[in-house]
């Protein structure tokens, strides 16, 4: 508990700062809009509507849309003027909880004043108001409770969806819940949601009170929620300047929202630094969200996986190609058409694979995939959020014929329980996760190649193998270090004895030296 | 004085006013008195501009109202309606006082002008200013709306219908107290009503409309002794009937 608390700061900070610039552009937007709509009586319903189906898109689709859509932008001003725009990180966030807060205050804006008396607009133009004194004067103070009503809304409402700018690269407290579910470290998950609770809370209370002070006309409670209001806007503009001061050099290393990803992040920032250069992870990114970063310079290095890019990034689908040939055309491709650099091959592969119970397996005399097709139709199969629409799956599909009674999509945090339970016969499950020995499952063996190897690579920026090569070399010299045997350990040290993502790295880098692969075996009480 | 010159007002086809022509004199009330949809009202809002005419033009002092801005315009002339519109987020005295404010007057002299006003409606000044509009009773508000239409010195004031919405009470005394703060004042009213005793109690001259067109104008005198048509006639006989009625129930009554 006490290491995430070490964290509230920074997230808390971070999401705060966030929240704040949202509801600001928020309604620096919507209130003027609302003014202007009810003016324009017939663009009322049209600007509505648009600001309504912005809201119906799942907030987190929102978020992630960003990232390619800014990537689009950013090609296009580099290449025009010369000005890249950041594609992951703060800039997307802030534009998707914006848009996000803007329907409940343009909406309010909009009832609050069409809900003003007609009589008192009548008596407002009958003793002389001009068109501004009416709405200084009588509109927007009557509407003013309405208005609030929307502001406080739309507060709410960002608070919680902040917590979805995590993976698109933007800390936030949702940075303890996304790698608190995957680790499942429930503290972690529980600082992070009681965090943003008060956080909202807080924020509620404080547009409250200056309300009560506005519409009551009592200056002190409207003093006091003024002077705090911009006692937080000062925090958050100056932590901001602070920290970019600060992470001007930083190298960024990337991960995505899985346990080994944070591990392996862990390690790439801990050998970074052990060259004397400052770096920092950019955790629980988007899975195309991360290579988008790399791609577009917002990260500097993470980990992927060979049949991963080939599969997805450059479309391959061929079956059977061997772990060599892959390696070799994705360190091609990637280098020739993204200037990305593949400076080793961990040594070990994360498949995704096919597992079931083991119990299960053996009554039904499953070996192998061909053996799994036969009673497909009977089982049910689950799997991560992306599995079934990724070429891997249609590639097993049509080399076994394979065909479930049911698909059902979940967490992978939940997966192998829901395996392990029974819940469902066949996961998706990935070939080094600790897990897979943690609820006895058994991994249903690929005979005829349909999923390409999955080799763990560490991928770089050009940037960084032309600015800093001490640190390219010292990634580089991370290759072949870590087989399936212990990076499955590393894995379940944190899955199932509650180790952090970093003890686990500082440890692996002590013993390393590398060739003495003495892990500690998992023996510990959790909580460590 | 103000003049009304062929004035017409359309709403796309259908005509709400129709090429009315009329002059106040200075310090006349005249009261103009119709049934619903005559077309008095809007007649009553074209002189403030809260509605503009489609052709025709009124002349306050000889002067056309349409060579100040509406805003200005409004400021120079008192308004008030049945609905009353006192501002609720206001106190009783800002509300008096908001047009002065408007204007730019210093606060001294609006406080002064207030309590004047507050006096000149019947409210005491010390326990009626700082009080809410919704604390007060419906004759109070109107006593409030009247003293705001009054605040910035109006030569002329409209009313439409101020007393319609009152218990008879309370309307009897307001209409005493308007009476009385006319002659003092010395203004210009034009006054909307569809009651016929108010219209002869109020009225210097009264001009009847029926849908949308002026069909008399006269003294309730001449209205009485030469109505212009069968409308009028029957308008003007209403209440003299109905006292009648009452004074025969209550003679009745007496007997019995």
């Amino acid at each position: 508990m006490r290491e995430e608390l070490a964290l509230l700061p920074l997230y808390g900070t971070a999401h705060l700062r966030l929240t704040l610039a949202a509801v600001f552009l928020g309604a620096a937007f919507s209130i003027p809009t609302g003014i202007w709509l009810t003016r324009h009586r017939s663009l009322e319903q049209g600007v509505l509507g648009v600001a309504s189906v912005i809201q119906t898109i799942p907030s987190l689709a929102l978020l992630a849309i960003m990232v390619p859509a800014l990537a689009a932008l950013g090609g296009f001003t580099s290449r025009a003027f010369g000005v890249p725009v950041p594609a992951i990180g703060v800039l997307p966030a802030l534009i998707g909880l914006t848009l996000y807060s803007v329907l409940p205050i343009l909406r309010n804006t909009v009832i609050g004043i069409s809900g003003v008396d007609a009589a008192l607009v009548e008596a407002a133009r009958g003793v002389g108001m001009t068109d501004r004194q009416q709405l200084w004067r009588v509109e927007l103070p009557l509407a003013l409770p309405v208005i609030v009503a929307g502001l406080r809304t739309a507060i709410v409402w960002v608070v919680g969806m902040a917590t979805l700018s995590t993976p698109v690269g933007a800390p936030s407290l949702g940075n303890y819940i996304f790698a608190g579910l995957q680790t499942r470290n429930l503290n972690a998950v529980l600082v992070g949601c009681v965090a943003a609770a008060v956080l909202a809370l807080s924020l509620d209370s404080l547009v409250h009170l200056l309300e009560v002070g506005i519409r009551r006309r009592r200056p002190l409670p409207r003093r006091i929620a003024i002077v705090l209001l911009l006692l937080l806007y000062a925090y958050a503009a100056g932590s901001f300047a602070l920290e970019g001061l600060h992470a001007g050099g930083a190298v960024r290393v990337g991960s995505k929202t899985f346990t080994e990803q944070y591990v392996l992040s862990e390690i790439l920032v801990r050998t970074i630094e052990r060259t004397g250069v400052a770096a920092e992870a950019v955790p629980s990114l988007g899975s195309t969200v991360a290579f988008d970063a790399l791609r577009s310079g917002a990260i500097d290095a993470y980990v992927d996986y060979s049949g991963t890019v080939w599969a997805t990034v450059l479309g391959r689908d061929r079956a059977g190609a061997s772990r060599e040939e892959v390696l070799r055309e994705v360190r091609e491709a990637l280098e020739r058409d993204f200037g990305i650099h593949v400076l080793g091959a961990l040594g070990f592969e994360n498949a995704y694979a096919l597992a079931m119970r083991r119990r299960t397996a053996d009554q039904l005399g499953i070996r192998t995939i061909s053996d799994l097709a036969v009673h497909a139709p009977r089982l049910a199969i689950a799997s991560d959020y992306e599995f079934f629409s990724r070429a891997e799956w249609a590639s097993l599909e049509r080399a076994y014929g394979l065909r479930f009674r049911e698909q059902r999509t979940m967490d992978p945090s939940l997966m192998y329980e829901a395996a392990g339970h029974g819940d469902v016969d066949v996961i998706s499950a990935y070939s080094t996760d600790g897990r897979i020995e943690a609820f006895d499952l058994r991994v249903v063996k690929d005979d005829r190649r349909a999923i390409p190897p999955y080799d763990a690579i560490v991928m770089a920026s050009e940037d960084l193998v032309r600015d800093r090569p001490e640190v390219a070399r010292a990634l580089a010299r991370l290759a072949g270090t870590i087989d399936a045997e212990r990076m499955r350990h590393m894995n379940f040290a944190v899955d199932e004895l509650g180790k952090s993502p970093g003890a686990v790295a500082e440890e692996f880098l002590r013993s390393a030296g590398h060739k003495n692969p003495v892990l500690s075996e998992p023996s510990r009480t959790p909580g460590d | 004085m103000i003049e009304l010159r062929t004035l017409t007002k359309r709403y796309g086809d259908s005509v709400a006013v129709e090429e009315l022509s009329l002059t106040i004199d200075r310090r006349e009330c005249l009261v103009l008195l119709g049934g619903s949809g005559s077309g008095k009202t809007t007649t009553l809002k074209m002189i403030n501009r809260l509605i503009e005419p489609t052709t025709g033009e009124i002349l306050i002092d000889g002067e056309d109202v349409r060579g100040l801005a509406p805003h200005e315009l409004r400021r120079r002339i008192g308004y008030c309606f049945q609905r009353i519109g006192l501002f609720p987020h206001l106190t009783v005295a800002e509300n008096v006082g908001i047009t002065p404010s408007l204007l730019g007057w210093s606060e001294e002299r609006i406080r002064g002008r207030v309590e004047e006003l507050l006096r000149l409606v019947e409210l005491d000044p010390a326990e009626f200013a700082e009080r809410n509009p919704d604390e007060l009773s419906g004759g109070q508000q109107q006593r409030v709306g009247v003293a705001r239409a009054l605040a910035a010195e109006p030569r002329v004031l409209l009313l439409d219908e101020p007393f319609g919405a009152l218990d008879p009470i309370t309307r009897d005394r307001l209409q005493e107290s308007f009476r009385r703060i006319r002659q003092e004042l010395e203004l210009t009213a034009v006054f909307v009503t569809h009651d016929m005793v108010e219209a002869i109690l109020l009225g210097d001259r009264i001009a009847v409309m029926n849908r949308g067109r002026l069909v008399q104008v006269g003294t309730p005198r001449e209205l009485v002794e030469s109505p212009a048509d069968d409308y009028v006639a029957e308008l003007l006989s209403t209440p003299a009937r109905q006292a009648r009625a009452v004074e025969r129930l209550t003679s009745r009554e007496a007997v019995g």
